[in-house]
């Protein structure tokens, strides 16, 4: 019987790992989120100002709640916009 | 006895002066119906990512005070009432955003200042 790494398919099946996500709030052990820091929510915005997903940004449930309700806050103060094409 | 945070956002025709006084004046409404300030922060002019009443710059100020929650309607009836102030906010802290606030007032290099890529 042919080894596993032996045998050739017409196409060779992707091996690569994918990478890693994490929540970073767990990993580092931040608490708080300040919606005054817009510097730091906007990794947590797309181009167009919108939230991203948690599949995308690997946050953990509770910690994206936060940081959606910080965004909304940072939103109403004027601090980043509801909507814009060129944000990053 | 709570704290609060408050965020106000006043129009950008306000000379110095007449920031101070509006500052003056809700500190002094604060401190009258016992309630205490731990930090004010007068941010200045700053741009608007949007147009508020067709203005596209205003002057912001950041208040921590600890009180009593009643204060706090009232508070924001001297907000509305008020002409030269756009926007307020009023969030309250919990241990964890007071103690953030203590470290980022002395100055402590914080974890997520890190640059983390999202």
């Amino acid at each position: 019987m042919a080894k596993a790494n032996e045998i050739k398919y017409l196409t060779a099946i992707k091996q690569e790992q994918p990478k890693k996500k994490f929540c970073r709030f767990k990993k580092y052990g931040i608490k708080y989120i300040d919606y005054k820091d817009i510097e730091f929510l906007k990794k947590f915005l797309n181009e167009q100002g919108k939230l991203l997903p948690r599949r995308l940004t690997g946050n953990s449930l509770k910690y994206q709640r936060k940081v959606s309700i910080a965004i909304k806050k940072a939103r109403q103060m004027a601090l980043l916009p509801f909507v814009t094409d060129l944000l990053k | 006895m709570n704290n609060y945070e408050l965020m106000a956002i006043f129009t950008p025709v306000l000379s110095e002066d007449e920031f101070k006084a509006s500052q003056k004046k809700y500190t002094d409404f604060i401190e009258a119906n016992g309630g205490t300030i731990t930090y004010s922060n007068p941010w200045g002019l700053k741009s608007l990512a949007y147009p508020i009443q067709k203005k596209t710059t205003a002057i912001y100020w950041v208040l921590e005070y600890s009180a009593p929650s009643d204060l706090n309607e009232k508070l924001k009836v001297q907000f509305l009432r008020d002409d030269q102030s756009l926007r307020h906010l009023i969030t309250v802290l919990d241990k964890h955003a007071v103690e953030y606030n203590a470290k980022k007032r002395s100055g402590v290099k914080h974890s997520d200042t890190e640059k983390v890529e999202a």
